[in-house]
């Protein structure tokens, strides 16, 4: 049983981070908080369902467009809806969720509530300490690890890196010395949302495909994000992995209580939060965050 | 000159106004409206909307209904219930129907907990509501307890939850022999993954009873909610805990990743039980395949439980592109009404309600009676030997295939024609 736990869970904590990676970045430079992050995830996998079973093309393909696609219309909709009101956090909340209730309505539209799949990558499974995992799963493991990798790669070693962290830190300072930080802000945004889809890509074919797919996601997001601190990407990592293994150990110990494995794993976001209210890696103040 | 052009070209205008109405009219065609309610941006609203077109079509082209001397034609209202997501959406849509768009008669309904609130409103109304979607046995003793009030109200599919949780049992059966039979296991040992759901409950109950009954050993419960998007770990707990049967109850979106996972993993254990989105066509898709061997109850198949019931199957499938479930049951609940009418030879719903309680009808779905007014669910779907049976359905290779009831006529005697032996998963016997 530990080595299906410690499986189970590292594969549920990756999908998780997966998805509260690119939430965590938008936040912790743009201090946007973008409800509409699943939805641009819900869309990147309708967009796979559409090159892939409807156009015919290769998943190879399909999911190289989806992101590309989604990735614009994420920058589009920032353009048009976020940028001009960025400053009032309110604000940015109603629009954000309003969009996420927009893309969903138009995928009910379009595709009605029906209950579809994605297609995978890959098929088959491998065992590992006696435990059968599916290559999908294992897949998205390996480009969790690799997605986090390259955010770290770029905001450490790259130019464009030290800009974001400078925004992230001060963005009244950065503007001082001449960083346009509307379009470090538009590029967070672009990352964010490819990232977005990328968990897209690689959870559709796990999960299943309908125009609320999104919502549960958010709820598991937000809690990720909330645990490990608000804009921070090892707390998001950290927060995704405790979730992860809270539920596998709710199904492996209390299988008769499985339902209720996210409201577990919920609860104890809120235990930690009562003893750490800003999170496990959040910042108290903001003359901490460095 | 000029006086008289004139004169002759108003009298053109006045003959050229004048001859459409001298023609003989056509008598405007007298209708019966019948309001199809249900989700209809959903797969179950659109299966009682196809159901009801496909009925209304044969209808109309024979003629249409003979209500004393006059034949009607058949219009259909269609009511958004959004039911799925909203209750209070379902009881809008049907005030609507009956007070806006003032239908005869409704069919349709899928929740219960929408369909409990739209039988109300149509009971008030005195409308007749045949429910298409809705297994709670309470919206049949609500007629057994307040006859005058609830009259109004038939079931026509699918049957009600109690005779779906002994169809499932009848199923569980076949399969548990099987794999004594097959693998040489005298006492199988059975996981049972049913959604947190409350039709559930009974089934999780009546398993736990049965077991020594059946000669399996229940290793656990597994209770996932019906919106579960990955019981990979479920799963994994079950092939741990040696399972040879799971035992499954889903009615929500969870049975695909459910399936999927279960192929693709290859958990060796032989799955059965009730599984909704396996009775679509889509599902094979959803799963790309790995949902084969997926065993679910279901109300259609293209087997001949009536004559009926393959070119109705055909049709639909022709149609749709999707093959039927038990909300396309709008189709026979329309010819039911169609006959009652006839019988009345009046839309009086009181006096149709009379002719409605002697309905015995060979449809798509079977032999249709209902349960007599001093049962205690009247005016449900009879089901057993001889009525509405349902049916066990599973995927094979790419096709929906009946295997219950089974070959030989194990099952009182019964067996349909198109109906095919049960397979266990390969993996379950290596």
């Amino acid at each position: 049983m530990a080595a299906n736990i410690l499986i189970n869970g590292a594969i549920i904590g990756a999908i998780y981070a997966l998805l509260a990676l690119g939430f965590s970045l938008i936040f912790g430079v743009a201090k946007i908080m973008n409800l509409a992050h699943t939805a641009f995830y819900m869309l990147a996998a309708y967009f796979i369902f559409i090159f892939a079973y409807q156009l015919g093309l290769s998943t190879i393909s399909s999911v190289a467009l989806s992101i590309v696609t989604t990735t614009l219309i994420g920058v589009g909709t920032y353009k048009l809806f976020v940028e001009r009101v960025r400053e009032h956090e309110t604000t940015v909340l109603m629009i954000t969720i309003a969009l996420a209730l927009v893309f969903q309505e138009c995928m009910l539209l379009a595709f009605g509530g029906h209950f579809r799949g994605a297609p995978s990558f890959i098929s088959g499974y491998v065992e590992l300490l006696g435990v059968r995992v599916s290559d999908q799963h294992l897949l998205t493991f390996g480009v969790v690890l690799a997605c986090l990798l390259g955010i770290w790669v770029l905001l450490s070693k790259s130019k464009l890196g030290l800009t974001i962290r400078s925004v992230a830190q001060d963005r009244e300072i950065a503007n001082l010395v001449g960083i346009n930080v509307g379009r470090i802000c538009l590029i967070t945004m672009a990352m964010a949302v490819a990232l977005a889809a990328i968990s897209g890509a690689m959870v559709a074919p796990i999960f299943v495909l309908e125009p609320h797919m999104w919502m549960h996601p958010l709820i598991m997001v937000l809690a990720v994000v909330v645990l490990g601190g608000l804009g921070s990407l090892k707390g998001s990592f950290a927060g995704a992995f405790i979730l992860g293994y809270t539920e596998t150990f709710v199904v492996f110990l209390v299988p008769m209580g499985s339902f209720i494995k996210g409201a577990v794993a919920l609860a104890v976001m809120v235990a930690v939060l009562l003893i750490r209210p800003e999170g496990l890696f959040g910042v108290a103040f903001e003359e901490e965050r460095l | 000159m000029r006086k008289g052009l004139i004169g002759l070209v108003g009298v053109c205008l006045v003959a050229l106004l004048a001859i459409p109405a001298c023609a003989p009219t056509k008598p405007p065609v007298e209708t019966i409206k019948i309001g199809v309610i249900g989700p209809m941006t959903f797969v179950q609203g659109e299966h009682h909307w196809r159901g009801a077109v496909m009925a209304r079509d044969e209808i109309n082209e024979a003629g249409g209904i003979k209500v004393g001397e006059v034949m009607r034609v058949i219009e259909l209202v269609k009511a958004d219930s959004n039911e799925i997501l909203s209750v209070p959406d379902a009881a809008s849509a049907m005030e609507k129907a009956i007070t806006v768009d003032k239908v005869d008669f409704l069919v349709g309904g899928f929740r219960t907990e929408a369909v409990l609130a739209m039988q109300d409103i149509a009971m008030d109304n005195h409308k007749i509501f045949m429910g298409c979607g809705a297994s709670h046995p309470e919206l049949c003793m609500r007629v057994a307890k307040d006859y005058d009030r609830y009259k109004y109200w038939f079931r026509v599919t699918p049957i009600n939850a109690n005779y779906l949780g002994q169809v499932n049992f009848l199923l569980f059966g076949m399969v548990s022999s099987v794999v004594r039979q097959e693998l040489g296991i005298e006492k199988p040992k059975v996981a049972l993954m049913m959604e947190k759901a409350v039709a559930a409950e009974p089934i999780v109950k009546v398993a736990h009873a049965l077991a020594p009954k059946f000669g399996v050993e229940i290793v656990g419960d597994w209770r996932p909610s019906p919106t579960a998007t990955d019981v990979t770990a479920e799963l994994s707990a079950i092939k741990a805990a040696g399972a040879h049967i799971i035992l499954t109850y889903f009615s929500g979106p969870v049975g695909i990743p459910y399936a999927k996972q279960w192929g693709e993993l290859k958990i060796p254990a032989a799955s059965v039980g009730i599984n909704v989105e396996a009775q679509k066509k889509g599902f094979w898709d959803a799963t790309e395949g790995k949902g084969n061997y997926e065993l679910t109850m279901n109300m259609y198949a293209r087997v001949k439980q009536t004559d009926k019931s393959i070119p109705f199957y055909d049709r639909f499938v022709k149609e749709m592109g999707e093959f039927p479930t038990y909300n396309a049951g709008t189709y026979d609940a329309i010819y039911i009404l169609k006959e009652a009418i006839e019988r009345a030879g009046t839309l009086d719903s009181d006096a149709v309600v009379t002719e409605l309680e002697k309905t015995d009808y060979r449809g798509g779905g079977g032999r249709m009676v209902f349960m007599p007014r001093d049962s205690d669910i009247p005016h449900d779907i009879t089901w057993g030997p001889g009525y509405v049976t349902a049916l066990g359905t599973q995927w094979q290779d790419g096709e929906l295939k009946c295997v219950w009831p089974p070959l030989g006529g194990a099952w009182e005697g019964i067996t349909y024609e198109g109906t095919v032996a049960y397979k266990l998963p390969p993996w379950v016997i290596e």
